[in-house]
C-alpha cells in the first residue's frame, strides 16, 4: 500500500508541475462549457424569446393601391403578430436586387418578398374554394373551372450563411402564417356566400383566431425535470469531453516514462510494474472527478451570473457519482492505451487529440445522435464518449436513476475492460510487465 | 560463497537476427568489482540487460546471488541494484523526491527511506540541491542522483553503465571514490564503459566480450602481464583490433 500511495503522490507532484497540461484539463473544458453554451443559450434565445429581424418588400398591387381588404396587408400584419419576426426594413425596392443590398447593407439575415398578385391570388382562391364548397353542399355537378387555385409564391430570400435548420424553422413558421391569411379568406368568402353578408369580427376570430395551444413537455422519468436547456446538455457534454482530453496528459506522461528511461529502473526494482499502472489510473480518476466538480460547480454557481440558465443537478447523486467515475476511468483507460502504444510525445499529443474530436463526433457530442445518418448510429455506439454522455443525459435530461441507465453503462464498462486488456496486451509486448 | 553471477551456456538472440550471445560462460565472484568491455555491438549491454532479468532468455542459465533469474520472483530484484546509462528519474522531481519514490519501489520503509535519503545526499554532495527539481542539475549532478537512486536499498550486486561518462574530473574521482567505498563494504560491482582509464582505477577483474564470446577474463595484473600491455587500452586493442566497428 505504501508502494502505491508512494506512486500516487510521485504522479500527483508531477501532475501538477506541469503547469501547461494542467492548463489544458482544466481552463480549456472551462472556456469551452462557457462559450458553447453561451452561444447555443443565444441560439436558444433567438429562437424562442427574440424575434428574428427580416426586410418586407410588399410588392402587392391592392397594398400598393390602398386597397383596405388587402390579403397582403392581413399577411404583413399575422406576420408581426406571429411572434417570431420584427420587421427591420420595409419596401418598396425597386427590384429584388434592392432587397439583397440591403440585407447585405443592414446585416439582416433574411427578407420576404410577397408578390404582385397575393391579394388578388388569395381572393381568386378563396371564392373559388367556396364556389366548390356550395355546390357540393348544394349537391350540383361541379363545373367550376381550375381558376384560382393557383397562387404566386412567396419568395424568401435568405444569406447564405444561415443553417438549414433554422431556415426551416422560418419556412414553416411563414407557412402557419400564409395559411392563416388564407384559411381566414376562405371562411369569409363561405360565410358571404351562405349569408350574403360580410362575416362579423368576432366570428372570424372565432373561426379562425382561436388554434389549439401547443405546450412542450419534456418527458422526464422521475416527472418534476423543467424544460431542457444549453445548460443541461452542454455541461454534461464538456465534461466527457474534458475528461477524455487528459489523454494528452496522460499519454505523454506515460511516453515520457518510457522514454526517460524511468520506466526500465522500475523494471529492475522489486514492486510490481502494475503499481504504476494503477497509480496513474488512480491519479486520472481523481483529475476527472475534479474536472466534473469544477464544470458542475461552474454550472450551478456561475451560469445564474451570467446570464445562463443554472444547472440542475440528478435527483439520484450516487448513480451521477457512479457515472462520473465511470466516464473517468474509461477515459483514463484510453489514454493509457495510446501512451503504451505511441513511441514519441508527438505522436501522442497528436493520435490523442484527434481521436478525441473524432470519437466525440461520431459518439454525438457535436452532432445530435438523431441528426445523424444511418449508418454513423451503429459506428457511434463504439465511442465511448457516446456511452458516457447517454449515461449522463440518462440522469440530466430525463431524470433518469441508476436502473434507468443500467444500459449506457454496461457498454461503457466493455469497453473501458477493453482498453485496459488492450494496453496491458501492449505493456507486455514492449516488456514492461 | 556464492557466486554473484553465474552464467552457463547463455545464448541470446533478438527476433530473427544472428544470435548476440553464443554459449556464454561466465562467472563473477561476490564482492568483486568486475569490469565487462567491448567494442561497440559487442554484446554488452545484451548480456548486462540478460543479468538484470530486463530481457528474457530461453537457452542458458543466468543466477544472481544463486536465484536463477528466468521466471524469478521480483523479490529477487531487491538484491541487485542498476544504474544505466541513461538518466533514469524523474526531471520534475526534486533529488530528495526521486530517493522518496525509488525508495519506496525497492521496498523500504518511510524510515529507511529518510534515513539513506539524508546519507546518500551528504555522500554524494546533493544536499544543497535536495528540493530543487533534478532536471535542471548539471550533468555531473545527474549521475551521482542516478548512482544514488541505484543504492537506496544497499543491494548486494551493483550494475553500472557507463556511470561517469559526460562528467568532469572531480564528480569521476567522486563517484568511483564511492563506489570503491561500497565494494569496500561487499557489494559487487559489476561495471562497463568505454573509460578504459577509469576502469583500470576501478576493476580488479576484466571479462572482454566480442561477437557474443567472452574473449579473455582475468584479473587485470594479470592480463597486462599475460599479453606485455601496460594498459587496458592497449590490450583491447590487441585483442579486438582497429577496424570501425557498428
Amino acid at each position: 500500500m505504501f508502494r502505491l500511495w508512494s506512486t500516487i503522490i510521485k504522479d500527483l507532484r508531477i501532475l501538477t508541475r506541469d503547469k501547461v497540461g494542467l492548463t489544458l484539463m482544466f481552463l480549456m473544458p472551462v472556456v469551452l462549457t462557457i462559450v458553447i453554451t453561451s452561444v447555443q443559450n443565444g441560439t436558444f434565445e433567438m429562437v424562442n424569446n427574440n424575434k428574428v429581424a427580416i426586410i418586407l418588400d410588399n410588392r402587392d398591387a391592392d397594398a400598393s393601391a390602398g386597397g383596405s381588404a388587402s390579403a397582403s396587408r392581413e399577411l404583413v400584419k399575422t406576420i408581426e403578430e406571429a411572434g417570431m419576426f420584427t420587421i427591420a426594413e420595409r419596401g418598396p425596392y425597386k427590384n429584388e436586387q434592392e432587397v439583397r443590398d440591403q440585407m447585405y447593407k443592414k446585416e439582416i439575415l433574411v427578407a420576404v418578398v410577397i408578390p404582385p398578385t397575393y391579394s388578388q391570388d388569395v381572393m381568386a382562391r378563396a371564392q373559388s374554394v367556396a364556389r366548390k364548397a356550395l355546390k357540393d353542399i348544394s349537391g350540383e355537378k361541379n363545373t367550376a373551372s381550375g381558376e384560382g387555385d393557383s397562387l404566386a409564391p412567396l419568395q424568401l430570400l435568405y444569406h447564405p450563411t444561415l443553417q438549414l435548420s433554422f431556415r426551416r424553422s422560418i419556412e414553416g413558421a411563414l407557412g402557419s402564417v400564409l395559411q392563416v391569411v388564407q384559411s381566414k379568406y376562405i371562411v369569409k368568402s363561405l360565410y358571404k356566400a351562405i349569408n350574403e353578408e360580410n362575416i362579423p369580427d368576432s366570428v372570424e376570430s372565432q373561426i379562425v383566431g382561436q388554434q389549439t395551444e401547443i405546450i412542450p413537455v419534456a418527458v422526464s422519468r422521475d416527472g418534476n425535470r423543467g424544460n431542457p436547456n444549453a445548460t443541461q446538455h452542454n455541461i454534461p457534454a464538456w465534461t466527457v469531453f474534458a475528461m477524455f482530453f487528459i489523454v494528452i496528459s496522460l499519454g505523454s506522461s506515460i511516453v515520457r516514462e518510457k522514454r526517460s528511461g524511468s520506466f526500465l529502473r522500475l523494471r529492475t526494482l522489486p514492486t510490481h510494474f502494475g503499481v504504476a499502472m494503477v497509480s496513474k489510473q488512480i491519479t486520472y480518476i481523481l483529475i476527472t472527478l475534479l474536472q466534473a466538480v469544477v464544470i458542475f460547480g461552474l454550472g450551478i454557481f456561475l451560469f445564474p451570473h451570467i446570464g445562463l440558465p443554472a444547472l440542475i443537478l440528478p435527483g439520484d447523486i450516487t448513480a451521477l457519482v457512479l457515472v462520473t467515475l465511470l466516464c473517468g476511468w474509461c477515459a483514463t483507460s484510453f489514454a493509457i492505451c495510446v501512451g503504451v502504444y505511441a513511441n514519441t510525445q508527438e505522436q501522442a499529443n497528436g493520435f490523442g487529440a484527434v481521436s478525441i474530436v473524432l470519437l466525440a463526433a461520431i459518439g454525438g457530442l457535436l452532432v445530435p445522435s438523431f441528426a445523424m445518418p444511418e449508418g454513423f448510429r451503429y459506428i457511434m455506439k463504439l465511442s465511448p464518449l457516446h456511452w458516457c454522455m447517454e449515461a449522463y443525459y440518462g440522469l440530466f435530461l430525463e431524470g433518469g436513476k441508476l436502473g434507468d441507465i443500467l444500459m449506457n453503462i454496461i457498454p461503457l464498462l466493455v469497453i473501458t475492460l477493453a482498453f485496459q486488456v488492450v494496453a496491458w496486451w501492449g505493456l507486455k509486448r514492449k516488456r514492461l510487465v | 560463497m556464492e557466486a554473484a553471477i553465474q552464467i552457463s551456456d547463455l545464448s541470446f538472440r533478438y527476433q530473427a537476427q544472428e544470435p548476440v550471445l553464443d554459449q556464454l560462460n561466465l562467472t563473477i565472484e561476490a564482492g568483486e568489482r568486475f569490469g565487462l568491455f567491448g567494442p561497440n555491438g559487442a554484446g554488452k549491454t545484451t548480456l548486462m540487460s540478460l543479468m538484470t532479468g530486463l530481457l528474457p532468455y530461453k537457452t542458458g542459465s543466468v543466477k544472481l546471488l544463486g536465484y536463477e533469474l528466468r521466471g524469478r520472483d521480483r523479490k529477487i530484484n531487491s538484491l541487485f541494484g542498476l544504474v544505466p546509462q541513461d538518466f533514469s528519474f524523474y526531471p520534475e522531481l526534486s533529488t530528495e523526491e526521486n530517493l522518496q519514490f525509488f525508495g519506496a519501489w525497492a521496498g523500504l520503509t518511510k524510515k529507511e527511506i529518510r534515513e539513506k535519503t539524508n546519507e546518500l545526499l551528504s555522500v554524494l554532495s546533493l544536499e544543497k540541491v535536495r528540493t530543487r527539481a533534478v532536471g535542471k542539475f548539471s550533468g555531473g549532478m545527474k549521475r551521482r542522483v542516478n548512482l544514488a537512486i541505484a543504492v537506496m536499498h544497499d543491494p548486494r550486486v551493483l550494475f553500472l553503465d557507463e556511470p561517469t561518462v559526460g562528467v568532469d574530473v572531480q564528480t569521476r574521482h567522486a563517484i568511483i571514490h564511492y563506489l570503491k567505498q561500497l565494494n569496500q563494504h561487499g557489494t559487487t560491482l559489476i561495471y562497463t564503459s568505454h573509460q578504459l582509464h577509469e576502469a583500470e582505477d576501478l576493476c580488479t577483474r576484466v571479462a572482454m566480450i566480442d561477437e557474443g564470446k567472452i574473449i579473455i577474463n582475468d584479473t587485470l595484473t594479470n592480463l597486462l602481464h599475460q599479453h606485455k600491455q601496460d594498459g587496458l587500452e592497449g590490450l583491447f586493442l590487441e585483442l579486438t583490433g582497429r577496424a570501425y566497428r557498428s
